[in-house]
């Protein structure tokens, strides 16, 4: 695994808050901060994995980098260029280079429009080619995530999960984008499925030079695609590193949980990390280190103040009161 | 198929079909298994292998129609569930037999309390007063490792988070002291680190009470954490029976082995996984011969047109494979 060096994306201290109202008129009763000032960057062809469990904002942080939500506070830069206020147009500009993968294929397809049309729809936004140059490529695109090319005028509930998601990646890669944010991409699928799709999008990770920022819940499945590993905790990156740094020498108490939490199918004699209760509410975060209501090494300091997410070791972020 | 003394429930040759429209679905084709006393049996399989209608068969919860068990038996106690009367098996079911669903927000009354609605199930099929209920209720509670009980009873099941609502609902299936719970698939919806606390009370009431579990999972990582056997479902059929310690280390039929090899080690992470090729067949066009043979890394010519009966390699490890005849 070599680590190339140009930073793709940088992501500074961004942030998404959804407002809560409530009463009779409406009024501003709170903000759901989904996303908390959260810094990171995936450099060219790097696969940056993005592990927490549900509700913690790891989805909200894809799609707020795609634009697709408002951003309330920070600033993305890809390729050195701040993306934040982008307008529409040049949103659309964007979206050449930066593509998604959803985790459903069945909500992210339209039913009403054949594979091809959904995998060649990119290419007739953006008019590349004319129409036969354009159902060339839907054959070839085809044929790279290996499905049928003469599937091409099926519909999307003529095919399993595992080829809706393999429709979904083509249609991504439709117009040779640098960075795929992919949300969950194997989650929906049965284990026997999910190694395949998991294999293709390692190939075309290395064929096309395609950064990927990887979103799941499932650590073994980060641990197989991610060249490095941010761990969110509501709202917040607690732990970033390489990827067998965080494996094998996790710091921050929640990702050594996560990992002891984990099923396997060698149940070791080790002693398994229970957390205590559950994920507290985005709305009104714990005060302090957010993650210390649930925390097995919690200090005194833990409940009133905030730790940074700081360098320990290179390339190994985390955000502690145990390491400052 | 052996019947010892300590089997609880033993199911025959069931079979299942829905009638739909477009065809007869095959959802469970010729199952045999059997249940200990506090044993934990995993039926283990992709979505559609059966695992579920399997679950909904024993306690005869399938919607008929289209469903209809058209062949087969259950046996509970004495009885043959699948010709008791509906009276019959209302006594059953929740009191003797009681289910934990995947999803606990569609499972629970969201317009009653966790309160009531664990104290209507015990007041319906035992002989206590409402206090006693609540006290039973609480305690129940308590042992799942809730906090806060008082307010617990008093929340409606949209006040709760998704863990806490899991942990109601397997308190309510405790409710009656029941001799067997099916689980189907508790631990997918929730997050690992509360998927490794519910796992951790299934082991607990499996030794403490002596309960027997029925664990529906697409998981074998949960399977090698909670269960004593397993059975193996591919396309409505037992594929594989064994020890849960011997599935995962020695699998003999071709399709538990492609499962087991197609999970990613954490442990050693590889360039490549190892994957099953295709997917699961349309349930009204299954392939002729054995279901699998079309994904099949050891396929034979003979496979594809005759079905593989099962085999027994040793008194606990059954096979459905033409490798082993």
């Amino acid at each position: 695994m070599k680590q190339p060096d140009t930073d793709l994306l940088d992501v500074r201290d961004l942030k998404k808050y959804y407002q809560v109202t409530g009463g009779l008129l409406s009024a501003h009763v709170g903000d759901i901060k989904a996303v908390d000032g959260v810094s990171f960057a995936i450099r060219e062809r790097e696969v940056l994995g993005l592990v927490g469990e549900s509700g913690c904002g790891k989805s909200t942080l894809g799609r707020t980098i795609l634009r697709l939500e408002e951003p309330t506070g920070g600033n993305i830069l890809y390729r050195g260029m701040d993306i934040t206020r982008l307008d529409r147009k040049g949103l659309r500009e964007l979206a050449r280079e930066v593509q998604m993968i959803f985790q459903d294929p069945d909500a992210s397809l339209d039913p009403r429009m054949t594979a091809g049309d959904s995998i060649g729809e990119p290419l007739t936004i953006h008019k590349v080619g004319n129409e036969r140059g354009r159902m060339l490529r839907v054959a070839e695109l085809m044929e790279q995530v290996g499905l049928d090319a003469r599937q091409v005028s099926h519909y999307p509930h003529e095919f399993s999960g595992g080829q809706k998601q393999r429709i979904g990646i083509a249609r991504a890669l439709a117009m040779n984008p640098r960075l795929i944010i992919a949300d969950e991409p194997v989650s929906a699928l049965d284990v026997s499925v999910q190694a395949q799709i998991l294999n293709l999008m390692t190939d075309i990770q290395k064929q096309y030079g395609l950064a990927y920022l990887f979103i799941a819940h499932d650590l073994s499945v980060i641990r197989h695609m991610a060249h490095r590993v941010a761990i969110m905790y509501l709202g917040k990156i607690v732990e970033l590193a390489g990827n067998q740094e965080i494996f094998e020498n996790p710091l921050h108490p929640y990702t050594e949980a996560l990992l002891s939490a984990l099923p396997s199918c060698k149940p070791k004699a080790r002693e398994r990390i229970l957390l205590r209760g559950d994920v507290p509410s985005a709305m009104n975060p714990p005060a302090g280190c957010r993650f210390h209501t649930r925390c097995h090494r919690v200090l005194a300091i833990c409940n009133r103040e905030q730790p940074e997410l700081v360098e320990i070791s290179r390339g190994h972020f985390v955000a502690c009161h145990l390491y400052h | 198929m052996k019947t010892g003394d300590n089997v609880v429930l033993e199911v025959s040759n069931l079979k299942t079909y829905f009638f739909t429209r477009r065809g007869v679905v095959k959802a469970v084709d010729g199952l045999d298994f059997h249940l200990r006393r506090g044993e934990c049996l995993c039926l283990v399989g992709e979505s559609g292998c059966g695992k579920t209608v399997t679950a909904l068969s024993i306690l005869k919860l399938v919607d008929s129609p289209p469903g209809k068990i058209v062949e087969g038996e259950i046996r509970y106690d004495s009885l043959d569930l699948v010709k008791c009367s509906s009276k019959q098996l209302r006594q059953i079911r929740g009191k003797e037999i009681a289910m934990v669903f995947q999803e606990a927000q569609s499972a629970l009354n969201p317009v009653l309390t966790i309160g009531d609605q664990i104290m209507e199930q015990i007041m319906l099929h035992l002989p206590l007063e409402r206090n006693e209920a609540q006290n039973r209720s609480m305690a129940l509670l308590r042992e799942m490792g809730i906090p806060s009980v008082e307010r617990v009873m008093k929340s409606y099941p949209h006040q709760l988070s998704g863990g806490m609502k899991q942990r109601a609902m397997i308190a309510m299936s405790l409710s009656c002291d029941p001799t067997i719970i099916i689980a189907d698939e508790p631990t997918t919806a929730v997050d690992v680190t509360i998927e490794a606390q519910i796992l951790g009370i299934f082991r607990s009431l499996k030794e403490q009470r002596q309960l027997s579990l029925i664990f529906i999972t697409h998981d074998l990582a949960v399977v090698a954490e909670i269960g004593d056997r397993a059975v193996v479902m591919y396309a409505g059929k037992e594929v594989e029976t064994a020890p849960v310690s011997e599935i995962i280390a020695n699998p003999r039929h071709p399709y538990t082995a492609g499962l087991i090899r197609c999970l990613p080690d954490i442990s050693r992470p590889a360039d490549r996984l190892v994957s099953i090729p295709g997917f699961a067949p349309n349930p009204v066009e299954l392939p002729g011969g054995c279901a699998f043979h079309p994904r099949c890394s050891e396929g034979m010519p003979i496979c594809s047109q005759q079905a593989p009966p099962v085999v027994e390699l040793s008194t606990e490890h059954r096979v459905r494979c033409h490798l082993y005849r």
